[in-house]
């Protein structure tokens, strides 16, 4: 009977940590698995088929110099943050029509949020990303 | 005996059965049933036409990659850190990446669209590789995105042919990307789905 009561508070203690709706903040180490999807085409440090992601936040969108983007995205009035990269990743093609990032994007809200912590930090990151 | 085939032989009259795209010589459907006094009929094909540039537009990001796995195995395959036989199976996997880029380049022509070309340069991260598990780290990295890149491809494409045959590629790309885990010693399928 404890054991059921102890259950029942963890379980109450849980919806109320977490709003309805809510994730969990971004887990850099899970995002860091989920970055192998994007190696197909990306780096940190140098352009592939996309462009890198040193630098990535607080960068202009078609913003890394000598890199071939779409005119779509070499046109968008956006600058990457952890809102305007969530809304991408969720779905690339629905947010910018024409990007050459032909990927249906990432559904679970917290597998984004996941990743947009490991960019988040990798991207600054003074090995992956030297001045 | 394994059949070699080819995933998009059932495009290969696409040229003929869609209409092209692109500016040119060449008129869309769209300037034809527009240029007929026929707005509605204009308007209909100019869908066609976007669902066209689509699909041209994600073959062409396959294809940039492809060549660049091309690329990337022949880095490795002169590294000279690969022994045989997983020397043999990096240029079997290059000759693999070599045919969807061939079948990919043929099949956007078809579309009317111009294929990306292979860079002069690529740049490797050449600095870390330096055994031969270096190497099939970095081609399982690379393998192991690319099933993902088809797999984000493949619900995409307006053509359902083309889901199909990007399809098919994501197949071998997984079988790659299994083998080359399987010769670094790890799990070659870790998990029962992949995303």
């Amino acid at each position: 009977m404890k054991h059921r009561s102890a259950t029942a508070v963890l379980v109450l203690a849980a919806f109320v940590s977490l709003p309805a709706g809510a994730i969990a903040p971004g887990d850099p180490v899970r995002g860091e698995a989920i970055y192998a999807r994007c190696q197909a085409c990306h780096a940190l440090g140098y352009d592939r088929t996309g462009p890198k992601h040193c630098g990535l936040f607080g960068r202009r969108a078609g913003g890394v110099p000598g890199f071939r983007y779409s005119p779509a995205m070499a046109q968008a009035d956006v600058v990457w943050d952890a809102n305007t990269l969530d809304r991408f990743l969720a779905n690339p093609t629905g947010m910018m029509p024409g990007t050459a990032m032909g990927y249906a994007g990432i559904a679970d809200r917290q597998e984004r949020a996941d990743l947009i912590a490991w960019l988040r930090q990798a991207s600054a990151s003074p090995i992956e990303c030297p001045p | 005996m394994i059949a070699r085939i080819n995933p998009f032989s059932a495009l290969q009259d696409l040229g003929r059965r869609r209409f092209l795209v692109g500016t040119g010589a060449t008129l869309s459907a769209a300037a034809v049933a527009l240029m007929a006094g026929r707005p509605a009929l204009a308007a209909g094909q100019g869908s066609k036409d976007d669902n066209l540039e689509t699909d041209v537009r994600i073959l062409n990001t396959a294809l940039g990659a492809e060549l660049e796995a091309i690329a990337a195995y022949a880095v490795g395959a002169g590294s000279g850190l690969l022994q045989k036989p997983v020397l043999d199976l990096a240029v079997q996997f290059q000759g693999h990446h070599k045919e969807h880029a061939e079948v990919l380049a043929k099949t956007i022509r078809n579309l009317g669209g111009t294929p990306v070309e292979a860079r002069e340069r690529y740049q490797f991260p050449t600095d870390g590789l330096k055994t031969q598990n270096d190497v099939l780290g970095f081609a399982a990295g690379l393998e192991r995105g690319a099933v993902s890149a088809y797999l984000g491809a493949v619900p995409l494409f307006r053509g359902r042919e083309l889901a199909s045959a990007a399809a098919s590629i994501l197949g071998d790309e997984a079988m790659h990307w299994a083998i080359l885990r399987q010769a670094l010693g790890q799990d070659p399928v870790p998990t029962a789905f992949m995303s």
